[in-house]
């Protein structure tokens, strides 16, 4: 017991710096800003894996000594319990009057007689077992409340799974999220991913993420109060189960997960793609529509990039660098900011590069503008349908907009074991707190037949095996029943403190 | 989803204020009744159960209670009657919010707050029913719940407001109930664990005298006061355990994992594991009693913890505070 309550002690202690230090799994991003600004300090906790707890080692160790020293403890008391549960109650003390609980009082009730009517009270909840003593006396001794310690085995055990089923669905789970525009779509293929995080046989390639396709995300729709909060999101797709299933339509929202074989797959996020036209430096016309990402979760400013090819080695590309105001508002002269994430005559703030937007030929951000070989040729703000013209005929339009939802697919092949798991430990705690465990003895004795009447002596004790809770006044209770049942004599006594 | 009823929200303001006013009420005749009330009163009331056990068991303790004392007698009866009207208000506040946002009203802090603060004058008047000796210990259970509300009034107070989208969810509804119950309870354990503590100091050093000692001679004993803090507990442990599974049901829907050790997420599980450490430490040799007690009250700095400092200065997913 000590060793668990050390452990369990350690456990909650250890969770604290998970919640006040920055987590690298949550939030990379503060994390590195973090320990940048703590120096050698930070890299300290870095190195002991301060900003990533649930995943360190020395978590896992209490994780695991917990785990051991919960068999440890659980294999002998299931076996002990086992006999408990098969073992008939233990005899009668010799004096019952010890007891924390006792009283006797006399009946005259012959022995056998009495001590039916006292099985009679006792009932199906208290185990019986009736013995004779070597004196003539005869005891009963009864005992209630065995599933408190069921209970507590059984929360224990699915405790244990529990541990089990997370550790599984750690190792067997995956989770990909995808920037999907309406109109467009994309199948569960890591390659087609924007993130990735792949559990242990995921990113080993052991086990593959099942082959379905959400062939077009068919509309996005946002609903808002009067005072501009979100109400409502949903996403309409059309999707295929497996590559090989004719076409199938849903909706997703934010609390509906789409629910698959195997697979979930979240709306998680929302945002806007808008559409431009660009006349390019030789005069070809091309069409683009990019996802940008939002600034500001509550107002949904956002910020992107359309780049546009020109001939290769031409320093002829064309670098759009934009934010996306959905209902604008001036910040300064020449910039605006949004209001609200409601699209009301939006503005698109544009600023027009030429030269070469990939040098170096690197893999870059698609929301970002490498601007180190480009010059800055304008800027404006444009509403839809405007346009603007630069001198050597580049020409921008802000076409409109389309929005995107962010889908994010999930696999976790333990989470509905664990649900089980989980609802078998709060059985077992409401028999394991719940349960009251009772141990009572009665002796009843012939008392000589010396006066005219027969008479019986019945003496009663008590013992709360677990929390006595107020077990002076159920005992009373039950010895008033007891006494009661039996033909009077003379008064009782009870005696006893708690 | 409707918009929301202003003038309902106004009058659930209101009443939420003039609840606070009878409960302030309500303490002070409890703090009268404990001053004015006779010393010897826990001594004779305990004679008595005796009594009762030996003459007949069946009898309620209410009947057992001493003789009316006049004045302090009524004071009490007349704080307890206060209480009832506070929680009968308070609870018509709640209900009148609800109807204001057309959904189950404790979705920000200041909605959580005051139920939690319901059920811990609910968890009071529900140990009154069964020791009503307890009585004049109402103060002490009124005075952290009228702050709380004071708080939730002033500081944490938001305007009623329909729920955004992660929220809609009947989920929230059973996990957000099952939260506020448990912790509302485990507030009043809280509350007896304190009181144990300065009864088992007093017990110890027989002969001193103060503040502390002249409360300790009212209090019910040391060990009435552990164990009905233990029922608590046991009461609101599997409960706690039910929200935060409800709770990993709706974060599945929502944000697409069970559980994500998000800070709110964490420290739901730091307060589960310090209440287990309670439970094992009544369980343990050398643990039970005074040391037991601090790791309730361990646990009850955890919750205060999870539910202030962490909405407001740690920030994560569960923004649901509603302040801004
Ligand atoms: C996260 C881990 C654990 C949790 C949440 C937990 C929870 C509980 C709870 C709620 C009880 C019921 C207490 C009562 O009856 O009042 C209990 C009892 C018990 N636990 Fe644990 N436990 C954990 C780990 C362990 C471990 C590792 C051990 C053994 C080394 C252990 C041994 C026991 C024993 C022997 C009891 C019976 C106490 C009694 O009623 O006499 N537990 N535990």
């Amino acid at each position: 017991m000590r060793t668990a309550l050390i452990l369990l002690f350690l456990l909650a202690v250890g969770a604290v710096p998970g919640s006040l230090l920055p987590q690298r799994p949550l939030n990379p991003g503060r994390t590195s800003g973090y320990i940048r600004a703590h120096g050698s300090w930070g890299r300290f906790l870095d190195g002991i894996g301060m900003f990533d707890v649930f995943g360190s080692v020395w978590f896992a160790a209490i994780y695991l000594l917990l785990f051991v020293s919960l068999i440890g403890c659980l294999i002998p008391r299931i076996r002990l319990h086992a006999r408990a549960v098969t073992r008939k109650p233990l005899p009668a003390p010799r004096n019952l009057d010890r007891l924390p609980e006792s009283g006797s009082f006399e009946t005259s009730d012959n022995v056998d007689a009495y001590l039916d009517s006292a099985r009679a009270v006792l009932g199906r909840r208290w185990r019986v077992v009736r013995r004779e003593d070597a004196s003539g006396a005869v005891t009963l001794s009864a005992e209630k409340g065995y599933s408190r310690e069921t209970g507590n085995l059984i929360f224990h055990v699915a405790l244990l799974a529990s541990l089990v089923l997370i550790a599984i669905g750690r190792l067997y789970s995956y989770q990909g999220s995808e920037i999907v525009v309406q109109g467009h779509g994309f199948c569960n293929v890591v390659a087609q991913y924007d993130s990735w995080q792949p559990g242990r046989f995921a990113a080993e390639g052991k086990i593959r993420p099942a082959p379905f396709c959400i062939d077009k995300l068919t509309r996005f729709t946002a609903a808002y109060t009067d005072s501009g909060e979100p109400s409502k999101f949903a996403a309409d797709i059309v999707y295929r189960p497996s590559v090989d299933d004719p076409s199938t339509r849903a909706r997703i929202t934010v609390n509906h997960p789409l629910r698959l074989q195997g697979d979930r797959v979240y709306l998680i996020g929302h945002g806007f793609a808008p559409r431009v036209t660009i006349r390019m430096p030789d005069g070809t016309v091309r069409h683009d529509t990019e996802p940008f990402v939002p600034q500001d979760a509550a107002t949904l400013q956002s910020e992107g990039a359309f780049k546009l090819q020109g001939k290769p080695g031409a320093k002829q590309d064309v670098g759009v660098a934009a934010t996306f105001s959905p209902t604008p508002v001036p910040q300064s002269a020449q910039t605006f900011t949004s209001a609200s994430p409601q699209v009301r005559n939006p503005i698109l703030g544009i600023a027009i590069y030429l030269g070469d937007l990939n040098y170096q030929g690197l893999p870059q951000s698609v929301y970002s503008l490498d601007t180190s070989k480009m010059k800055l040729s304008g800027a404006a703000n444009l509403r839809v349908g405007q346009k603007k013209t630069l001198s050597n005929g580049v020409s921008v339009t802000f076409d409109g907009w389309v929005p995107w939802a962010s889908l994010q697919v999930s696999h976790d092949p333990a989470q509905g074991f664990l649900l089980w798991s989980a609802l078998a430990m709060v059985v077992g705690l409401l028999g394991s707190l719940g349960v009251r465990r009772r141990r009572l003895w009665l002796r009843v004795t012939p008392a000589g037949d010396s006066s005219d009447a027969p008479h019986t002596v019945v003496s009663v004790g008590g013992l709360a095996r677990s929390d006595s809770g107020n077990f002076s006044t159920e005992f009373a209770a039950l010895f008033e029943r007891l006494r009661s049942v039996g033909r009077p004599a003379r008064a009782a006594v009870l005696t006893g403190t708690e | 989803m409707a918009g929301i009823d202003g003038s309902a929200a106004h009058l659930s303001d209101t009443v939420f204020t003039t609840a606070i006013a009878v409960y302030a009420l309500a303490m002070v005749s409890y703090v009268a009744e404990y001053a004015f009330g006779r010393r010897g009163r826990v001594a004779a009331t305990a004679a008595v159960r005796e009594l009762v056990t030996v003459g007949s068991p069946r009898t309620d303790a209410t009947t057992a209670s001493p003789p009316a004392r006049g004045g302090a007698e009524r004071l009490g009866r007349f704080a307890v009657a206060l209480t009832v009207l506070g929680v009968a208000l308070h609870a018509l506040s709640i209900a009148i919010r609800g109807i204001a946002v057309d959904a189950v009203p404790w979705s920000n802090m200041y909605e959580f707050a005051s139920v939690a603060g319901l059920v811990g004058v609910l968890a009071f008047l529900g140990v009154l029913w069964k020791a009503p000796t307890i009585r004049h210990l109402g103060g002490f259970v009124l005075l952290p719940v009228i702050l709380m509300m004071f708080l939730a009034g002033t500081v944490l107070y938001s305007k009623a407001q329909p729920l955004v989208p992660a929220l809609q969810s009947y989920w929230l509804g059973i996990h957000v109930t099952l939260v506020s119950i448990a912790e509302g309870a485990l507030m009043t354990s809280a509350v007896l664990t304190v009181l144990f503590l300065v009864k088992h100091r007093a017990d110890k050093h027989p002969g001193s005298t103060g503040a502390f000692s002249n409360l300790a001679t009212r209090l019910p004993a040391a060990e009435t006061l552990d164990k009905v803090a233990y029922r608590i507990v046991a009461f609101a442990f599997p409960l706690y355990t039910v929200a935060i599974i409800c709770g990993a049901i709706w974060a599945e829907a929502a944000w697409g994992r069970y559980w994500g050790w998000d800070p709110k997420e964490t420290w739901a599980f730091v307060v589960w594991v310090i209440y287990a450490c309670y439970l094992h430490a009544r369980a343990t040799a050398g643990w039970k009693g005074r040391a037991a007690a601090w790791v309730n009250l361990a646990g009850f700095f955890a919750i205060t913890f999870n539910f202030l400092i962490v909405n407001i200065v740690v920030s994560g997913l569960h923004s649901y505070a509603g302040l801004s």
